[in-house]
């Protein structure tokens, strides 16, 4: 009686494991009509044809609007939609794109619209229209008109905007905001006039937009929980300059932990990731020299990565001890950032500058102020700071965001050195929001930060220092240390509103921004994180390189640099291993 | 009825507790999902709080947003997923079938397997000696150990298995031998470290139990009517199984949870991979709705174990139908 009561038990076992095994299988029949928003599944990428991307995006692809808070997933700036001009980082200057040509006239700026670029619909890959400057008006309009548009502030000086045929005029109230109307031509998609107009408020901001209308190298072919797979537009302008694609597919992985990312690297799962992997100048000079894994970086030796932002030290300056200007002092002159550089980071990041100007801006470093006031290690100094400071010995936190490894290990060392001389420090490791929560409300004493991104001007950089008033809740990305420099702010916002070819005057500001940054030290720039680059060599080849001129481009998906640096430049170069 | 009445008390209190938790993690869900996307203006920032919070039906007073939540529970609408930005129950629809793969035969073929191992180790000594050590190390193996120590093995260094993922990323999800095969390959692992880990379990408690009923007065007293060791054996079995079979009912309840260690370390695209996102991103609806399933998979387990004890354990008969065994 048992035995036929388990042997019953057990057949019931066995059909449910069938059942479970074949479960993921009924999930794709019912998915169809549960996801009416998503793009049907249109068959396989071949290996040799498609170019495997991740490191950029922690969600599902749900969303390609480039106006959506998020920008969309991997690949709707760039791939998709495309901005007037790209800046050129790393060899510096602006390339035209979807525009020929813009000039200041006045306090107005005309921008010439390239000729034959087509409206390419996706998946069906159909011609739907030309842009014309009407699309470009429209645009630069739709930002002016929506305090909810991601360039809503870098067109709030604008008065009116009219196209005629491929010619866009925009008119300018007063002095212009110069940079940053320069970084919305750099930025901001150009959009179809045609379809945009016909959505509605919300839709035109954050509508999921699965079935793209865009101008870009690619189309969007179709999206799963896991990734988003685009395919070469054959109707792409790019032969105008010689570029296309030589791969026929491009699908971005959603991003998993670091190690499941080096893993995929590893093993030829991913060609091109921009996930930040520990340790990866390992094995970038192979186990024992022998380059067994075929990852290749930017730079072949250190600091193997170009650099992307600065991760800064960013103390509560409305609490004390930060609000006294030795103490911050004394913590500069305490951290040596050459040992994050090298203990925490095997040598992939490189020390910052005083000012914290990424290398990229290196022109508007003045040095001689950096060699007056800049700071260094040096703890005998720092303790002859603190002493001054009236320094306590009050105990301290420093803390930074849960999980994220690299800084958990970079605030070890750093409180290890600010206790050796006297600063009591005690490293903490919040989740995320909770973090977020401190830097909002200044309910923290000290953070590792990085929330200045990559531009072509340091305005944006000592925006986010100087910007005034400071509020309750600090919500935008900015002064988060909630330092008050009324002349500093006033020298930012002057900056901002002289023309990009007045270097003469814009070094002269910015040397005097640097000499109030460096004598106050709101913030204490100590590193700059990469851009974090590994390719697998197994299946592609000639990837972004600073070793031959033709792949000197930047190799990064991320948002902000897709679609808005030379991204599309690196995948253009890239062929068959 | 009373039966039913307590299940309904249960998951009014589930339910509201669900809902309650979320509400008590620290921070704002909508400046947590702005502080993302490092905005530099503050109009902006202004505008798109106000548009999110009304999206998102935050904007409302927490009593409104309770009885908003029960609306949504009878409608079978958790809403929106703040973190993936796309409905909480077409993404749990989505996870649903890796995790029912993943934890089901893993947990099914661990109990029989574990529990024959388990009674046969009980009563031959040599066999006690390799299954007791082994059971224990699988047992008290860290699942993320575990399934690290797999991965590196058998993707990293031996790449007979992929690291992660549920499939093969250049193979669309349908149906299509590519895909089965490919899915297959990707479980493997995953499969595995559930597997060793429950495994080395339901052993040891087979085991142990075995023996604790071989030695109870029951099969002494068969035992000295001169019943055969077989028929005594299979008492013991049949009494031993009791508790496992309760273990088997709550482990089949917690099932929808998933397994958020192994499926974190793989990357496997099932609901413990969601929750810890859900967790990590204080995305309060994916939360809600997970635990939802959750709720509803222990409630219905419970259930079922109810009805089980009756048809295998004559003594619960008895006692329900109030006779005295």
């Amino acid at each position: 009686m048992v035995t036929r009561k388990t042997k019953s038990v057990a057949r019931l076992g066995a059909a449910l494991t069938a059942a479970a095994l074949t479960a993921p299988l009924l999930s794709v029949a019912g998915s169809g009509a549960a996801s009416a928003s998503r793009l049907p599944f249109q068959g396989n990428y071949p290996r040799g044809e498609t170019l495997y991307t991740s490191g950029t995006a922690y969600s599902q692809p749900t969303n390609f609007n480039p106006n959506d808070p998020g920008g969309g997933y991997t690949g709707t700036m760039g791939l998709l939609y495309e901005p007037l001009f790209l800046y050129d980082p790393i060899h510096g200057g602006y390339k035209p794109w979807i525009a020929t040509s813009g000039k200041w006239v006045g306090n107005s700026y005309v921008l010439q619209v390239r000729n034959g670029v087509d409206w390419v619909q996706s998946p069906s890959q159909n011609v739907v229209g030309t842009v014309t400057g009407n699309d470009v008006a429209f645009s630069i309009k739709l930002a002016m008109s929506n305090p909810s548009d991601p360039w809503n502030s870098n067109v709030s000086g604008v008065a009116s905007v009219s196209a005629s045929g491929q010619t866009v005029t925009v008119n300018f109230k007063g002095t212009p905001a110069y940079t940053e109307w320069q970084d919305y031509l750099w930025h901001a998609p150009v959009l179809p006039a045609a379809q945009w107009g016909a959505m509605s408020a919300t839709d035109q901001m954050s509508g999921a937009n699965m079935t793209p209308v865009s101008t870009g190298p690619m189309t969007l072919d179709s999206t799963s929980s896991t990734q988003a797979c685009y395919q070469t537009n054959p109707h792409w302008w790019g032969a105008q300059l010689g570029l296309s694609f030589h791969f026929k597919y491009l699908c971005d992985v959603v991003n998993g932990s670091n190690n499941v990312e080096l893993a995929n690297l590893t093993t030829g799962q991913i060609d091109w990731s921009n996930n930040f992997l520990p340790g990866i100048s390992v094995l970038v000079n192979g186990l024992g020299g022998s380059s067994a894994y075929g990852i290749k970086t930017y730079y072949p030796k250190a600091p193997y990565m170009l650099s992307a932002n600065t991760a800064w030290l960013e103390m509560n300056t409305t609490k004390y001890p930060m609000s006294n200007v030795n103490f911050r002092r004394a913590v500069a002159a305490a951290i040596n950032p050459q040992s994050i550089v090298s203990g925490v980071y095997t040598n992939i990041v490189k020390a910052a500058n005083p000012v914290g100007l990424l290398p990229n801006l290196k022109s508007y470093i003045n040095p001689r102020v950096v060699s007056k006031y800049g700071f260094s290690y040096n703890p005998s100094m720092a303790k002859k700071y603190l002493a001054m400071s009236g320094y306590k010995g009050q105990k301290l936190t420093l803390e930074v965001p849960n999980g994220w490894t690299d800084w958990e290990a970079a605030i070890q060392n750093i409180s290890n050195q600010l206790n050796a001389v006297g600063i009591k420090v005690n490293p903490i490791y919040p989740q995320y929001p909770v973090r977020e929560n401190d830097l909002i409300n200044g309910t923290y004493d000290m953070a590792i930060d990085n929330n200045a991104q990559p531009d072509s001007t340091p305005w944006s950089y000592f925006q986010r220092v100087y910007n005034l008033p400071i509020q309750k809740q600090q919500n935008a990305t900015l002064n988060f240390e909630r330092f008050t420099d009324q002349k500093a702010w006033a020298l930012v916002q002057q900056a901002g509103h002289t023309p990009l070819a007045d270097t003469a005057k814009l070094n002269s500001l910015y040397s005097q921004i640097e000499t109030r940054f460096l004598q106050d030290l709101p913030e204490i720039p100590l590193w700059y994180n990469g851009a974090w680059f590994q390719a697998q060599s197994t299946v592609w080849a000639d990837y972004p390189s600073a070793l031959n001129k033709a792949d000197q481009y930047t190799p990064v998906m991320w948002g902000g640099w897709l679609g808005a640096m030379t991204t599309v430049y690196a995948l253009a170069q890239i062929r068959r291993a | 009825m009373k039966k039913v009445v307590t299940y309904l008390v249960a998951f009014f209190v589930a339910t509201t507790v669900d809902w309650g938790i979320p509400h008590l993690m620290p921070g704002n869900p909508v400046e947590i999902y702005l502080s993302r996307f490092n905005i530099s203006s503050n109009t902006q920032y202004v505008a798109l709080q106000k548009t999110i919070s009304e999206s998102f039906g935050v904007n409302v007073p927490l009593w409104q947003q309770y009885l908003d939540f029960w609306k949504g529970v009878l409608h079978w609408n958790f809403g929106i997923s703040f973190y993936e930005t796309a409905p909480v129950t077409h993404i749990i629809a989505q996870a649903i079938p890796y995790t029912l793969a993943l934890l089901v035969p893993a947990i099914l073929l661990s109990y029989f397997l574990g529990n024959r191992i388990g009674a046969m180790a009980a009563r031959r000594k040599v066999l006690d000696n390799v299954v007791l050590p082994i059971g224990y190390v699988f047992q008290a193996a860290p699942y993320a150990w575990l399934a690290l120590l797999l991965a590196y093995v058998f993707a990293v260094r031996l790449r007979w298995f992929p690291p992660s993922l549920g499939s093969n990323p250049g193979i669309a999800v349908g149906w299509s031998w590519s895909f089965i095969l490919s899915a297959l390959h990707h479980w493997v692992l995953p499969f595995l470290s559930v597997f060793l880990v429950s495994f080395g379990g339901w052993s040891i408690g087979m085991r142990n139990l075995v023996i604790y009923e071989l030695e109870t007065d029951y099969a002494r007293y068969l035992r000295s009517l001169g019943a055969s060791q077989r028929l005594v054996r299979r008492y013991a079995y049949r009494n031993a199984v009791l508790p496992q079979l309760s273990g088997l009912a709550l482990a089949l309840g917690v099932v929808v949870g998933g397994n958020i260690v192994t499926e974190v370390v793989f990357q496997y695209p099932g609901l413990g991979h969601l929750i810890f996102l859900a967790i990590t991103n204080e995305d309060y609806f994916l939360l809600q709705g997970i635990f939802m399933f959750i709720i509803i998979g222990v409630l219905l387990a419970n259930f079922v174990i109810d009805i089980a004890y009756v048809v295998i354990d004559p003594r619960t008969r008895l006692s329900m139908t109030g006779a005295t065994a």
